[in-house]
């Protein structure tokens, strides 16, 4: 085999154009598309107040509060710690729980094999899209201020801030089943209900463990800094140690975070491992 | 596996009967196992729910007496609007408006930066963390825990101390943002990484390319598109957790909705609550056009 000669190359940029140098009206809108990230970016920047010595000073002052927060220690808060953390696994498995169990006939309501009306099924999943819009801390705050501090308006706030998600899961899990199993339950005689028990569910329901697991670890996550606000659990703790520069306990509750969010994510994996 | 080949060779000389009851023998032997680990599961969550109820003082009677306050507060967020007056009662609803697009503005703007900045600090962590791309485990394993690292602490514990670091305003909820975006897509871009074809980085490979240039010309073009599907939507989360950041003091939004929920003026909070849902709408619907768009061109690419 031989290498292509200059000449051949010439020759062939000659006859075909088109495929080494781009359309211009391509390279056009790239260049164009590059630009206005850039300045978007720029703006950005110079909005926030962004400057190369903000941030060495910030970061000279953040390795001093890690110098501080070493070693980290419980001082002697550290049973208060452990409930605290309890408390955040609590909050949020009732959240997750109570989310799907609202979810289960919202779900159903989505589905467009289940409710084939379109302006219906448009309506509903926009309604789920919206809540996503939320931030949880937010209706955590909101649930704070309507039903007092404490661990109650932080299970509220994981609830409310899931039921939508989950009903735009469920909904779509319903929509893809197979309708075989379905066919085949009914070709045997029977009736809705055993179509629904043994077509259906066996289809949908490791599905919506699955889901409902993967937020149980999300929902540990944002579990932990809801206390910021005061709905309960650590982030309260969190939060305190960090106000009064108690550094090297503020670092010992978030590596109690890390660990019991290690722990819970291992946990979680088996057990979906398992169901799939 | 032996006890099927077992039944394999009997299977000749077993009559009708005795290969029906086996059948069924072994059927209600695995029923019995599934209803086990049903039922194992089940208690499982039984305890797992009564110790929560117990731990978190949740409760029926409390639950139905603050469902209706919860219910009541929401009400009471919702403005009048009365529809021969529509447009002073907006006008009201919406007083604002101008400082809170300003405010949404920053929020965005939080999101965007702490995206592009969150997904270079990815990029550049991706590489080293992906098994079939770095051959020593060492460098493997630290950058898997850096990311992981960034990844568990929350957006909103790294915002409460980047606050004290580099003083209050959107600086530091978009370091903060920037931290954690930088941990959840690094681990993300990773596992593209490892699923690219091995083809083309041999090809590099073979033609005397260094390390560099292998991720840049092997693995990059194949990873691209997928890299840019997730730092869309890494912006869509982004752009709601910016509008939390201001809870602690980061900047954004979330600054005014903070002040607007403690002080209870009520139809403010649904105010800045209604921008913000149909602001995150409009950057979900965006976000998913675009993204859809890159992956059809790579899938037409390909095909």
């Amino acid at each position: 085999m031989t290498l292509a000669q200059p000449a051949d190359i010439a020759r062939l940029k000659r006859i075909h154009p088109g495929l080494f140098v781009r359309p211009l009206p391509h390279r056009l809108r790239d260049w164009a598309l590059w630009l206005a990230f850039f300045a978007a970016l720029g703006f950005g920047l110079w909005w926030i107040d962004a400057s190369p010595m903000r941030l060495l000073n910030g970061l000279n002052k953040l390795g001093l509060l890690v110098t501080l927060m070493i070693p980290p220690w419980p001082g002697d808060g550290l049973w208060d710690y452990t409930l605290a953390m309890l408390e955040t696994v609590a909050m949020a498995f009732l959240g997750t729980v109570i989310a799907f169990v609202v979810a289960l006939p919202l779900g159903f309501l989505g589905a467009k094999n289940i409710v084939p009306n379109w302006v219906f099924h448009f309506g509903i999943r926009r309604f789920f899209d919206a809540f996503r819009g939320i931030d949880g801390l937010v209706w955590a705050l909101i649930f704070v201020s309507a039903v007092g501090l404490g661990p109650f308006a932080g299970v509220l706030a994981i609830a409310v801030g899931d039921v939508m998600v989950f009903g735009k899961l469920f909904a779509e899990a319903i929509e893809n089943v197979d309708r075989k199993p379905v066919e085949g339950v009914r070709a045997s005689g029977g009736g809705e209900l055993h179509i629904v028990r043994l077509g259906v569910f066996p289809q949908v329901f490791p599905v919506m463990m699955s889901h409902a697991l993967y937020f149980f670890e999300s929902n540990v996550r944002s579990a932990t800094i809801l206390g910021i606000v005061g709905a309960g659990g650590i982030g309260l703790q969190l939060s305190d140690r960090i106000r009064i520069n108690n550094w090297q306990e503020a670092a010992f509750i978030i590596l109690m975070i890390l660990v019991t969010v290690a722990v819970i994510d291992a946990i979680s994996r088996r057990i979906r491992a398992r169901l799939i | 596996m032996s006890t099927l080949t077992q039944t394999n060779g009997r299977l000749s000389s077993t009559t009708r009967e005795e290969r029906l009851t086996s059948f069924e023998d072994r059927y209600r032997q695995q029923q019995f196992t599934r209803r086990n680990w049903t039922f194992l599961y089940g208690a499982l969550f039984l305890v797992a729910l009564v110790a929560s109820v117990a731990v978190s003082d949740f409760s029926i009677p409390g639950l139905i007496k603050g469902l209706p306050m919860a219910w009541n507060y929401i009400a009471g967020t919702l403005p009048t609007l009365t529809l021969e007056n529509f447009g002073a009662d907006m006008a009201e609803w919406y007083w604002g408006l101008r400082f809170w697009t300003r405010l949404l503005v920053e929020t965005i703007l939080m999101g965007f930066v702490g995206t592009v900045l969150g997904g270079v600090l990815a990029l550049a962590l991706c590489f080293p963390a992906s098994r079939n791309l770095v051959q020593n485990s060492g460098i493997y394993f630290a950058a898997r825990r850096a990311l992981e690292f960034c990844r568990t602490v929350p957006e909103l514990v790294f915002a409460l101390i980047f606050v004290f670091a580099f003083g209050l305003g959107p600086f530091a909820g978009v370091l903060a943002i920037a931290v954690h975006t930088a941990g959840s897509l690094g681990k993300l871009f990773a596992e593209v990484n490892e699923n690219v074809d091995p083809g083309p980085i041999e090809g590099v490979r073979a033609s005397g390319g260094n390390w560099p240039m292998i991720m840049r010309l092997g693995v990059v073009p194949q990873a691209l598109p997928n890299y840019a599907s997730y730092l869309l939507l890494r912006f869509e989360i982004n752009v709601r957790g910016a509008s939390a950041l201001g809870l602690v003091g980061a900047g954004g939004i979330g600054e005014d909705l903070y002040v607007a929920i403690r002080q209870f003026e009520y139809t403010d909070i649904s105010a800045i609550m209604l921008l913000l849902i149909l602001t995150t709408s409009v950057i979900d619907i965006i976000c998913e056009t675009i993204r859809h768009r890159l992956i059809g061109h790579s899938l037409q690419q390909s095909a």
